[in-house]
């Protein structure tokens, strides 16, 4: 049977539909997903993201342990708080996770991994502890919500513990504040403004209700891809797994080449496909004509086929349809994509899509 | 709980059917079946003068999710599409029964509607589904 999170029982209370995802039961939307990405574009919206792992890496070695496994590198969290994105790379420089790091102090990070890949990546990350003083402490204590749109933090902040709220006003994006087990972060997956809020289980029903009390609407898995994918970022699984690589992934701006010796899981398979060159670029796509992109639907240039859509589907922001998709590096700015044997015109951009509200595409 | 009205006929794939009375009978998909797909976004519909096949699909509707394809519960010929889907292709959660109509046919054989499902039917086939 599917995992449940502490907050499953008001997920079906409040009529969700719930699906599996990941190996949990988790609501996919409350009624109207297209609701629910508007909420977050123009307001505030909360996903209980608590299926995805939290893991507590601690010790003297925890910054030379994450500064091998990890393809971006550690040493540019130099302040307490601060958090990076990045891909934790196989030795051919496949993409095993994408995840966030955030560094709490010297010897105590927090990494947050997918649900499907937990038990993976904790197996992988064990292995790459012996010989180390670290420690991983995956936090199945904790419940994990997002709070996302303008509105959001103003919204949570009044919500937190007292000795969070000071901290948490005086968050620059990409920080964390923590206070005993809860944890705020300004990070999150939708583009907008707003925060992570990692709490224990045993707090986070108060928490839920409480923004919900407060105007917040509660959103499902189906809204959080439509705005991860307006955001233009990856999901993993399908837009980038073991057999890519982050450099044909969109994904390139978060491997730390510098220092050049800085020895990383997968560098050396990294270093040889910038050699060789000819890498498939990672694109945005536009729809001109009606219709829905989907993964896996070709895309070509003419007669010849560029490659293919990783991620693609309805932006109720644009009300057009968008995609993510590996191609070619030699593709120009129009192409073809083929949905049920007909061929429909598309505008290749660079993504993201949107950004707090805006739309940045042209077409 | 979905509706189900009870003067039009279903079929197992989650279509219904008006019979006008005069031949020809009108299609959409059901209450449930805009409840499971979500959102829709987009819909492709047959092209009137084309000649469908019950239990073949003959149109596409795409929720925010994905794409399913909509099977013809009869046999005969389209005479007339809902073209005001395609700028609303949302009518269907709103009014899957009425203005969220798909397409019309003109029957091959009047005696096909007396094959498919009623109300009680249909409803029981949605209970054991959910089973």
């Amino acid at each position: 049977m599917d995992q449940r999170t502490a907050l499953h029982a008001e997920h079906v209370a409040l009529g969700a539909r719930m699906v599996p995802f990941g190996g949990w039961d988790m609501p996919l939307h409350y009624g109207s997903q297209l609701d629910e990405h508007h909420a977050v574009r123009r307001a505030a919206g909360v996903f209980d993201v608590s299926h995805m792992r939290a893991v507590d890496v601690a010790g003297a070695d925890a910054r030379p342990y994450l500064r091998r496994l990890l393809a971006n590198d550690v040493a540019k969290l130099k302040a307490a708080g601060k958090a990076l994105y990045s891909c934790m790379l196989d030795p051919r420089g496949g993409v095993i996770d994408d995840l966030i790091v955030y560094h709490l102090d010297a010897s105590w990070f927090r990494v947050v991994l997918n649900a499907a890949t937990t038990a993976k990546d904790l197996a992988w990350m064990r292995a790459g502890t012996s010989g180390l003083a670290v420690e991983l402490r995956p936090r199945t204590d904790l419940a994990m919500l997002a709070v996302q749109g303008p509105a959001a933090r103003g919204l949570v902040e009044p919500l937190l513990p007292a000795t969070l709220r000071e901290p948490a006003a005086a968050l620059r994006p990409f920080f964390a504040a923590a206070a005993g087990d809860w944890l705020v972060a300004r990070t999150g997956y939708t583009g907008e403004d707003g925060v992570e809020v990692m709490v224990p289980d045993a707090e986070v029903v108060d928490l839920w209700r409480s923004l919900l009390a407060a105007g917040v609407r509660p959103c499902g898995l189906g809204a959080r891809d439509t705005l991860r994918l307006e955001a233009g970022m990856n999901l993993y699984g399908q837009d980038m797994d073991e057999t890519v690589s982050p450099l044909e992934s969109g994904l390139a701006w978060t491997v730390a080449f510098d220092p050049p010796d800085r020895d990383f899981t997968g560098r050396a398979a990294l270093d040889a496909q910038r050699e060789r060159g000819g890498l498939r670029r990672f694109v945005g796509l536009v729809l001109l004509d009606r219709g829905v992109l989907r993964p896996h639907q070709k895309v070509f240039a003419g007669d010849r086929e560029m490659g293919e859509i990783t991620s693609g589907g309805f932006a109720p922001t644009l009300d057009r349809s968008i995609a993510l998709a590996r191609v070619q590096h030699d593709l120009g700015d129009r192409c073809a994509v083929e949905i049920r044997g007909k061929r429909l015109a598309a505008a290749v951009v660079e993504p993201p899509f949107v950004r707090n509200g805006q739309v940045l595409v042209r077409v | 709980m979905s509706t189900v009205p009870t003067d039009l006929k279903y079929v197992q794939s989650h279509e219904w059917v008006r019979d006008e009375g005069d031949g020809t009978v009108t299609v959409g998909i059901t209450d449930h079946a805009q409840k499971l797909l979500g959102d829709l976004v987009f819909v492709e519909l047959p092209e009137v003068g084309t000649e469908v096949q019950a239990e073949a699909e003959c149109a596409v509707v795409e929720s925010v999710k994905a794409a399913s394809d909509v099977y013809s519960p009869v046999t005969g010929e389209v005479v007339a599409v809902n073209t005001d889907l395609v700028d609303a292709p949302e009518t269907i959660n709103e009014d899957p029964y009425e203005s969220g109509w798909l397409f019309k046919v003109r029957l091959n054989d009047v005696e096909e509607l007396e094959g498919l499902l009623d109300a009680d039917g249909y409803i029981q086939l949605c209970a054991a589904e959910n089973e």
